[in-house]
Formats: structure tokens, sequence, C-alpha cells
């Protein structure tokens, strides 16, 4: 039937030709979508995979035997007395308890002891000044294991290296084994992740610090940036006369919006830190300046959505009698409202990801304090996972891809929230 | 009816959809060589659905569905296995606005020829290219001008090009949507011309609204009411004695 | 603590302003009934009048008291230092600051420290009370005004109109603010160093300079191995993100179905999303080590932190910008001239290549070219992924320095803040901005032009 069709067989063979050319070309678009897709899927697969071990610790159980004779041995119960005891003796007393081959052999005790978190001793001061009657006591408790040991039991610790190629020791791998068989280590959550700061020692660090931090500096941009790109956006659309100067303002203002992020950051250093001594390192001037960094989409996606509030609105409000200002703040700013809703939270989005200007602001310091204001010193989320990323501990890696986890899902709720809001409010005109 | 010694095309209860909404019901019409038919029909009555049938255009469209047979010398072309780009070698087609290449005029009446294959050299494409050009009438006007940019040419003369760029091809039949639409008095009447002319070799299938222009070019008529074929006729006997009611208000302008 | 407080204050303040005023319009209008203008506007003026005031009072007294104070401090510090250079005092001042915030940096002499505090213990209580007064002020005297024929609504919307004023001018600042910093930090760099040495000179190690002590006589400035890493990484990324990008577009505009688009364009769009310094740890952690895994298997030595790894995973996050904007200008084709070349009998891949790409291709360019500003720009891929020193070479497997990344090494931590380095770090940022301006101006004014010639 093609043979009827053809006007000859020359050509009927280079169309052949040609439809094979066709199809490799469209394989080659489809090869690309699939490749950058497959990026996607990569990336964050070899995030969550690396990050959500960081959700979990681990912890053993030994007995602790809270020694009167070393916490409070004048029996005064005062918290001041229990705030001076040496906490370490009676870690170290339990300790030797639990092993007593360790007694006189100093370096064993030291691998034992290396097995515990740093923090053990604060952990088990806390419990006792949570509650007194502990003391004289003996109770298993739950110490948070050291960093080693956590990415150990995670398996992310080859152990069939030689013993100088990897960071524990064969003895303290005798002394895990041994724990491991008792059945004493367990894997738990890690809800301390949410509860503090950061730290020095990767099992104790948390990201509550870098999320405040996150949160005041937002609260700062966005009280900023909205009111003021809403406000210019509604000038610029429905007041602002169409003269050289309006036209200058729009093209500034598109031309921020391309302007790269560290540029920001240097002009935020030159002009709030030196020239107007803001404070460095605090969520307000950090703030300041991811306002001005989102000031230009906030004012550009405001501009699409009053633009696509259609004339008649406007026309029906000041026939009635309405002044020019009441038309547009009554009837059209309302009607615009979710596309600016939008804008404001695509914005927000990208502030909360941003770093470049931030480290150039000085949010990126080692701060175990939680801050409680905008003036107090702080590191925002994708900082801290900047600094933990920098960090030579292998604790760290999981925690910093567990930051990570956290930074995407709050993106992934920022952003669901713009497109449920422009879906819900969508009005076709 | 009209004589049916030389068909070169029938369509057997052609239906067209697009998704739920039907375009075209049972269009049975057959459209003889060299000779040119026109079709009228008020507007969205599917006259362009049914030219963009013959050259399977509408696949290009996600949402249509077309059902029936199309003959076009006795093959069937609404035949999956059917290669389009052979079809459309043989049908070409020619659009309402006048939509030349953002390339150069020799470029874009070389585009045909020259993604078939057809020329051997460059000699033989700037033979076909004068050839094209000088059977759609446009040769006198941009033969010092071939090297620029086919939209620098007025309204008429971009026509007259996409004409030109159909016909390099050799096709067998020729469609044209609303040719002149576009185009002022003078213009027409050139087109309309150049129509006279091609209609010794293409078979020509012209969409129109003027009642006139079809009267003027076409041999037979085909008048759509609603996705029907309503009548075709001789186009003397549709414009002077319609057997139809519905076709007689259209021609006199009761509607539509 | 005390800024909380006042917040608290001053809001419930505004919020009985808004009330009151309304409340006493109200009962005042009971007696006038002529004409009931919106008794919100009343309420709104007296909270304007409540709060403006005070706020405008606040930072103009937070600025000028900080002001105030360093310059109390500085001459504290240089009559207990005998004169030492003044960077030694502005670094003195630095940790006296820090320290006061509780960030222990340096040894700091205990009284000044304690001066600073009560100083700023002073400034902030007085602007405590002067902030709290002035509201409350505003708020009489306004309450006071209130009467039927205040014609309050005009008085909002010139206070409107005012504000949308000064909110539209803030673009114009901070563009000028930009260029005027950039310029001026830059300027006192070049009268350090001479601008042609930092143009074309070939040697860029401005760490020396501190380590001497010296300004900038030891420390080299030549920024062109900083540009040429630049350079050299953006040129990989384009090379991944420019085919991937562009074939990427095409499938979904011209062979995707409908609804393929619909998932396909977000699911693109979710890399751009992705905050770089995510990408950054992503480069460094697992692209960085597996290209240089593989160069060993073929027996090459590679950087771990060679341009080609954080080059391919900048280029990985630019796809989206390229196609997502070559998507809009290929869909933007007017569809006449696909019909045109499918009715000549050219197959979908002749289309594309012979008709829309060049009709696209202006459009195409100022996606390309907007992508490229991007990636010059891009900060946090670069400093976590690529090395720190500069060094001139064009083999992608070596590690490279960019500018962006010579900006934030230089200006990362506490310094002085009139260095040669940090001069240095403005100079490169300066340079940036004109280049990056340049482009985006121009691929604007391309997809301007092409958009008019399609409408
Ligand atoms: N792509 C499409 N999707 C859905 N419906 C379509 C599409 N194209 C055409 N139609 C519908 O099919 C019917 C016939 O359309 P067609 O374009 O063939 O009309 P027409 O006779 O050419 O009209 P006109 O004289 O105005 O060009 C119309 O009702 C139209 O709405
Ligand atoms: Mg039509």
């Amino acid at each position: 039937m093609n043979r009827i069709l053809s006007k000859s067989q020359n050509i009927e063979n280079s169309t052949n030709k040609r439809h094979r050319k066709e199809k490799r070309f469209k394989s080659l678009c489809l090869g690309a979508v699939i490749v950058a897709i497959l990026f996607l899927i990569i990336l964050l697969s070899s995030l969550a995979y690396k990050g959500l071990s960081g959700f979990t610790k681990t912890t053993i159980q030994i007995p602790i035997y809270f020694n009167e004779e070393i916490i409070d041995p004048e029996n005064t119960r005062d918290i001041a007395v229990i705030n001076k005891a040496s906490f370490r003796k009676i870690f170290k007393q339990s300790l030797l308890q639990k092993f007593p081959e360790a007694k006189d052999n100093r370096k064993m005790y030291r691998n034992i002891s290396k097995i515990f978190s740093r923090g053990s001793t604060y952990l088990l001061k806390k419990m006792v000044l949570d509650d007194i009657s502990l003391i004289g006591k003996t109770i298993n408790v739950d110490l948070i294991s050291s960093s080693t040991i956590d990415q150990l039991r995670k398996n992310n610790i080859n152990i069939k290296v030689p013993e100088s190629d990897r960071p524990v020791s064969d003895a303290t791998l005798k002394i895990y084994d041994q724990l491991n068989t008792e059945g004493v280590i367990k894997k738990r959550l890690n809800f301390s992740f949410f509860k503090y700061g950061d730290s020095r020692n990767p099992e104790e660090a948390g990201i509550l610090g870098a999320l405040l931090g996150s949160m005041f500096t937002l609260i700062i941009t966005l009280l900023l940036s909205f009111p003021i790109g809403v406000l210019t956006a509604i000038y610029l659309e429905e007041f602002a006369p169409k003269n050289k100067f309006t036209y200058f303002i729009e093209i500034n203002i598109n031309n921020l919006a391309a302007v790269p992020s560290i540029v920001f950051g240097l002009l935020g250093l030159a002009i709030f830190l030196n020239f107007f001594g803001l404070p460095r390192s605090v969520p307000l001037t950090g703030g300041l300046v991811l306002t001005l960094m989102t000031l230009p989409t906030v004012i550009i996606s405001s501009r699409a959505s009053l633009k696509a509030v259609p004339p008649t609105i406007r026309e029906a409000a000041l026939g009635l009698g309405a002044s020019k200002l009441q038309a547009v703040f009554n009837h059209v700013v309302p009607s615009a409202a979710p596309g600016m809703f939008t804008g404001t939270i695509i914005g927000m989005a990208r502030a909360l990801g941003e770093t470049a200007p931030l480290l150039l602001m000085g949010m990126v310091a080692f701060i175990v304090e939680v801050p409680t204001s905008i003036f107090d010193p702080a590191t925002v989320l994708p900082a801290q996972i900047y600094l933990w990323a920098d960090s030579p501990e292998r604790g760290f890696v999981e925690k910093t891809s567990a930051a990570i986890i956290v930074l995407v899902l709050f993106l992934i709720i920022m952003n669901s929230l713009a497109i449920w809001l422009r879906r819900k409010f969508e009005v076709r005109w | 009816m009209i004589k049916n010694d030389n068909i070169k095309i029938t369509t057997n209860d052609l239906c067209v959809f697009y998704d739920e909404k039907q375009a075209l019901f049972d269009v049975n019409i057959s459209i003889n060589e060299k000779e040119t038919t026109a079709l009228i029909g008020p507007s969205g009555c599917g006259k362009s659905t049914l030219l963009r049938c013959f050259n399977r255009m509408n696949d290009t469209i996600e949402n249509c569905v077309v059902k029936g047979n199309i003959n076009i010398d006795n093959a069937n072309v609404n035949n999956p296995e059917i290669d389009v780009v052979q079809l459309r070698t043989k049908i070409g087609m020619v659009f309402q606005k006048p939509n030349p290449f953002p390339k150069s005029i020799f470029d874009n009446v070389a585009y045909g020829p020259k993604i078939h294959g057809m020329a051997k050299n460059k000699l033989e494409l700037e033979e076909i290219v004068e050839k094209s050009l000088k059977q759609a009438g446009l040769w006198s006007e941009v033969k010092d001008r071939l090297s620029q940019p086919g939209t620098s040419l007025s309204g008429g003369q971009q026509q007259r090009l996409c004409i030109a760029r159909a016909i390099a091809v050799r096709p067998e039949i020729i469609l044209m949507d609303e040719p002149c639409s576009a185009l002022d008095p003078i213009a027409t009447a050139n087109i309309e011309e150049l129509m006279d002319e091609l209609k010794k070799e293409f078979t020509i299938i012209i969409v129109t609204h003027n009642m006139q222009q079809a009267a003027r070019v076409s041999k037979n008529t085909a008048f759509f009411h609603l996705g029907k074929l309503i009548e075709l006729g001789p186009t003397d006997q549709i414009f002077t004695n319609p057997k139809l009611e519905k076709t007689q208000d259209y021609i006199t302008g009761r509607y539509g | 603590m005390n800024t909380t407080l006042l917040t608290i204050l001053i809001i419930s303040l505004s919020i009985f302003a808004f009330y009151y005023a309304v409340y006493k319009i109200k009962s005042a209008q009971s007696l006038n009934t002529k004409h009931r203008p919106l008794h919100s506007y009343y309420g709104w003026y007296c909270l304007f009048w409540t709060i403006f005031p005070a706020l405008l009072f606040f930072c103009l007294w937070t600025f000028c008291s900080s002001i105030w104070i360093d310059k109390t401090i500085i001459n504290i510090i240089t009559l207990s230092i005998n004169e030492e250079g003044a960077t030694n005092i502005s670094l003195q001042l630095n940790a006296i600051k820090n320290a006061a915030n509780g960030i222990l940096t340096d040894q700091v002499p205990k009284e000044i420290l304690s001066n600073y505090i009560s100083l700023n213990q002073k400034s902030e209580f007085i602007r405590f009370i002067a902030t709290l007064g002035i509201a409350i002020i505003g708020l009489f005297f306004l309450i006071r005004k209130i009467n039927p024929d205040l014609r309050a609504r005009n008085k909002i919307e010139s206070i409107l109109m005012v504000l949308m004023f000064i909110a539209s001018f803030i673009a114009i600042i901070v563009t000028l603010g930009i260029v005027l910093s950039l310029l001026f930090e830059t300027l006192k760099f070049f009268s350090d160093v001479s601008p042609f040495e930092f143009f074309f000179g070939t040697t860029w190690s401005p760490q020396i300079a501190l380590r001497e002590d010296q300004v900038a006589a030891s420390g080299s400035f030549g920024a062109i191995p900083v540009f040429t890493g630049t350079l050299l990484i953006t040129i990989i990324a384009m090379c991944v993100a420019i085919p991937i990008g562009l074939l990427a577009a095409i499938y979904l505009a011209e062979y995707a179905s409908q609804r393929t688009r619909t998932i396909v364009k977000p699911l693109l769009e979710i890399l751009a999303g992705i905050p770089t310094v995510v990408y950054g740890f992503f480069a460094a952690l697992t692209v960085g080590p597996f290209i240089r895994n593989i160069g060993e298997t073929f027996g090459l030595s590679i950087a771990s932190e060679s341009a080609l790894a954080a080059g391919l995973v900048m280029g990985i996050m630019i796809i989206p910008f390229i196609s997502s904007l070559s998507d809009d200008v290929i869909s933007a084709v007017p569809n006449s001239l696909r019909e045109g070349s499918y009715g000549l009998g050219a197959t979908k891949y002749e289309t594309i290549i012979l008709v829309i790409f060049p009709a696209a291709l202006p459009g195409i360019i100022g996606s390309i070219l907007l992508a490229t500003s991007r990636a010059i720009g891009e900060t946090m891929i670069v400093v976590m992924a690529a090395g720190l020193t500069a060094k001139l070479t064009a083999n992608p497997l070596e590690s490279v320095t960019t500018v962006t990344v010579q900006i934030v090494t230089l200006l990362i931590g506490d310094h002085e803040f009139d260095s040669s380095k940090t001069m240095a770090a403005f100079a490169l940022g300066l340079t940036l901005f004109i280049i990056t301006l340049i482009l985006n101006v121009i691929a604007l004014k391309v997809v301007l032009k092409y958009r008019e010639k399609y409408e």
C-alpha cells in the first residue's frame, strides 16, 4: 500500500532513513529527560540513604550506681552540692563494676569509656538533678554511645580493613561485640537531634538552634519583604505614571532578581555590618539581607497576580463611586491576594535554602546556645549543613544528610502550600 | 451529481471527533483529478477538519480521532501503516495565514526538495526553486532578493511564496484553507489567477468563505453544514440551482 | 527580651488606639448622622500615628547610639593602649562586641567590656522608655483630634500613597547600595593594588599578605587564575546543562503528551528548588570521590576537589533553568510554522531542527545566557566542592578556584575590614556583578525581542 503512494523506490528508501533519524532523535530527547530525572532520583535517594540513619542513635544500657558518698556525702540534698559533685567518678565506678578487668588497665578503661558519648556524665548529673531520690540507688541507664560506636552499629565502618585504617581499635570492637551479645546495645529514635543546638560531638549535635535561627531570620524576611514587595507591586501596577522613572524602577527590579545572591551578602557586609554597625551573626541582619534578595521575587509575582485581575473589577468599583485607592485596596488587591501569597511563599522557600549571603553575614559561627530572639547569635539550617559538611568526623555525614532531609521537608511543605493556594484560589476570569 | 470519470479522492463514511465532540458526520465525497473543488459552509461546519484529513494533518492534534476511509488513488490514507511523510509529499497544503519559515526566500522554497532529497546538486535545486517561483508567479518580483527573509515580503507575496513552497515538492494535490482571507482584493485576484494556472497540473481543493471566489475558481463545490456534507455538485449548478433549500439559503446569504 | 516586651507593649497600644478611635468616632457620629464615613479609617489613622513615630525613633536611636557607643569605646581603647595603629583598634572593638554577645574570641580588657555593656544597657533603657513615651503621646494626641470633621480617609490615602512610593524606591536604593558599596571598596582596593595587576596578573595568593602582617606588599592579587577557574567550571556546567536541558525542553514541547508534561515539568523544576548547599554536599561527598575513584581505575590522578565534580553538579542544578525557559520559548513558536513544515512532508525531527529551532534560537540563547549568569554567580556548590588555591589550568581534572569561592574565603570569619584582602573580595564581587549584569541585560533584551516577534 505504501508503494502505491510513493513516487519511487528511491524516495521510499530515503524516507526510511529519515524515519530512523526521527526515532533516534526522539529517543535522544527522551533520554535527556530521563537522565535529568535520574539525577534527581540519585540525589534524593543518596541523601535519604545517608540521612535516615541520622534520626536514630545507639544507646548502651549499663547499671549505674549513684553513690551517695560521691554525690552528696553529707546528705544535704542541696542542688549546689550535687552540681559540684564529680559525676565522672560515678561514671567511672559504674563502668569498672561492669568491666572489672579494666580496673588496673588504664588503656582498657580508656577504650571502654570511649564507647560512650562524652556527654554521658552530664546526662547522669541531669538525671539526679531531676530526681534526687536516685541517690544511693543502682539503676540501669541507657547511655548514648559515642559516634564511632553509633557508626559501627549502622555498618558505616568497614571492620575488615587493618586496624590502623579505621577509627575503632580491635579492643573496642571486642567490647562492642561483648555488649552486643549481652543485648544491651539498642537502636533508639534520636529525639535529641531536634532538642539541642550544635555540638562538637556528632552524637550530641542537634538542629534546634539552626531551626530557630532559620525561623527568626525568615520572620524578619517575611515581615519586611511582604509589605514592601506588595506595596511596590501595587504602586507600579496601579498608580505609577508610565514614565521613564517608573521604567527605571522596573528595570532595577528585574535585574535585582538575577543578581547572584553572594552579591547581596557583600552589600549586607558593607552596609549593614560595616556602615550601620548592626551586629554580626544575628537573625536580624541575616533577615535584612534575605529581604533584599527576596523582594524582587515578591514584587514580580505580586505584579503578575495584579495584572491578572481584569479591569472590569476596577471599573465596577470606580463606577460605584469608590476612590481609586479604595477600588484598588478593597477590590483588586483581595482578588490578587492568593497570587501574592503564593509568590511570597516561594520567595520564602528560596530564602530558607539560601546560604551564600548568610556566610558573609557571619551566620556560620559554631553556636551551641539555642537563639531566643532575633538579636541572639544564630546560624541557619543551610549554614548548619555547610558547617557539618565541613566537619571531618564520620558521624557528621549522616547528621548533615539528616539536616538536609529536614530542610528539604520544610521546602516541600512550603512549596506544596504555595501550589495548594494557587489551585484553591485560582480564579479563571 | 458531478461527472466521475477521473476521481482522485473519495471518502467513505468519514467521521472525525475532537474528544467527545464530533466534527464530521459520515462524509462521503469524491473529488476529481486536475480540477478545483471548493468547500463552502458556515464557520465551524468542519471544512478545515475535512481538508486536514486528506493529508493526515489531524494526526498532529492530540485529541483528534478520524474514523472511516479516505481513498486517494485507491489507497486508504487513513490506514495507520501509511507513511504520512510520503503522503504529505504527494499532497501539499496552503494555510489561511501565510506562514513562511523564518528563512530566506530561496530556503523557503528549497525546504521541501531538500528534505526529500529531490535535488542531486545545488544547480538542480536552484532550477526547482526557480520553476516553482515562476509557477507561483513570484519569480519576477523576488528574483533579485532571494536571500532576503521570506517574512520581509508583503502578505500576498508571502502567500504566493507558500504556494511556491508547496508546489516545489511536485505534489499531486494541493489543499488550500482559505488562502485569501488575509489578503487584499488585488493579492486575492493574483492568487485566483494562479490557481487557474495550477489546476492544469494539480488537483486543488479550496476552502473559502467567499462565494464569488468559489464560483470563480472551482469546477465543483461541496456545501457543508454542521459537520455534514449537504450537497456536492458542479459549481454552476450549486450556485444557480441548488437542489436543497439549505444550500440555497446559505448561498443567498440568509444565514452563516 | 527588652525588645520583645517593647514590641508587645507597642502592639497592644496600637490595637487599643485602633479600637478606641473607632469607638470614639462611632459615639460622635450618633450625634451627627449626616454622613457616615467608614469608621475603620479613623482606627487606621490613629494606629499609624501611634506606631510610626515610635518605630522611627527606635530605629534612629538604635543606629545613632551604636555609633556613639562605638566612638566612646574607641576613645577609651585609644586612651588605654598607647597608639598602636588604627586597624588594631577596630579589631579590639570587634572583640569586645563579640564578647558582649557571648562569643569569646580574644582576651578583652574587663573594664572596657563592662563599660561597653553598661553603656549599651543605658542606651537600651532610654530607648525603651522613649519609644513607649512617643507611642503614648502619639496615641493621645490623635485621640483628641478624632472627630467627624477629620477627613480620615483622605489622610490614610495620602499616607498609603507615600508608603507605596517609598516602597518602590527601595529597589533603586538597593541597586545603588550594591553599586556604591562594591565600587567604594573596589576603588580603595585599587589604590593599594593596581587594576592592571588585578585584571592581568596570574598569581593569586591573598593570604600571604595577612601572614606577613603587611598591607598588600607581598600578597599577590592577580585574578586571572580565579577568572579562568570560574570559566572552566562554568563551561563544564554548561556542557552538561545545555544538551540535557535543550533536549529535554524539545521533548517536553514537541513530543510529550499533555499528561507527561504536567508530570515531568514540575519534576525537573524540583532540581532548581533544591538548595545549593545540598548540591554542594552531594558534589563534595558523593560525586567528587566517585570521579576520583573512576580516575584511579584508569590510572588517572584526579583531585578530589576537581573542577569536573563541581561543574558536573552545577550543570545538573542549571538544567531546569535552561529546560524550563527553552520549553516556553519553543512552545511559543507559532503552530502555523509547524504545520507548514509537516504539510510539506517533513518529519518531526526535520521540523524541529530546520524550522522550530532557528525560529526559537534568540529565546534559547537568552535562556542559555541567563543560565550562564546563574552558573557564574553560584556559590555554595563551588565553595564546598571546588578548591581554594588558584591554579591557572584548563584541565578539568585538577582543582581550581572561582570568584565566588574567593569572595567567601576572603570574607568568612572575623577580620579587620580595611585590609587589602577584604577589599579584594569586593573587587571580585564588583567584577562578578558587572559580568552577570551584562549577561542578564542581554538575555532579557533578546528574550523580550523574541516575545515581541511572536507576541
Ligand atoms: N483542535 C480542536 N479541538 C477541539 N475541537 C476542534 C478543534 N478544531 C476544530 N474543532 C471543532 O470542530 C468543528 C469544526 O472545526 P473546523 O475548523 O473544521 O471548522 P471550519 O469549517 O474550518 O470553520 P471556519 O470556517 O471558521 O474555519 C468546530 O466546531 C470546532 O470547534
Ligand atoms: Mg477553517
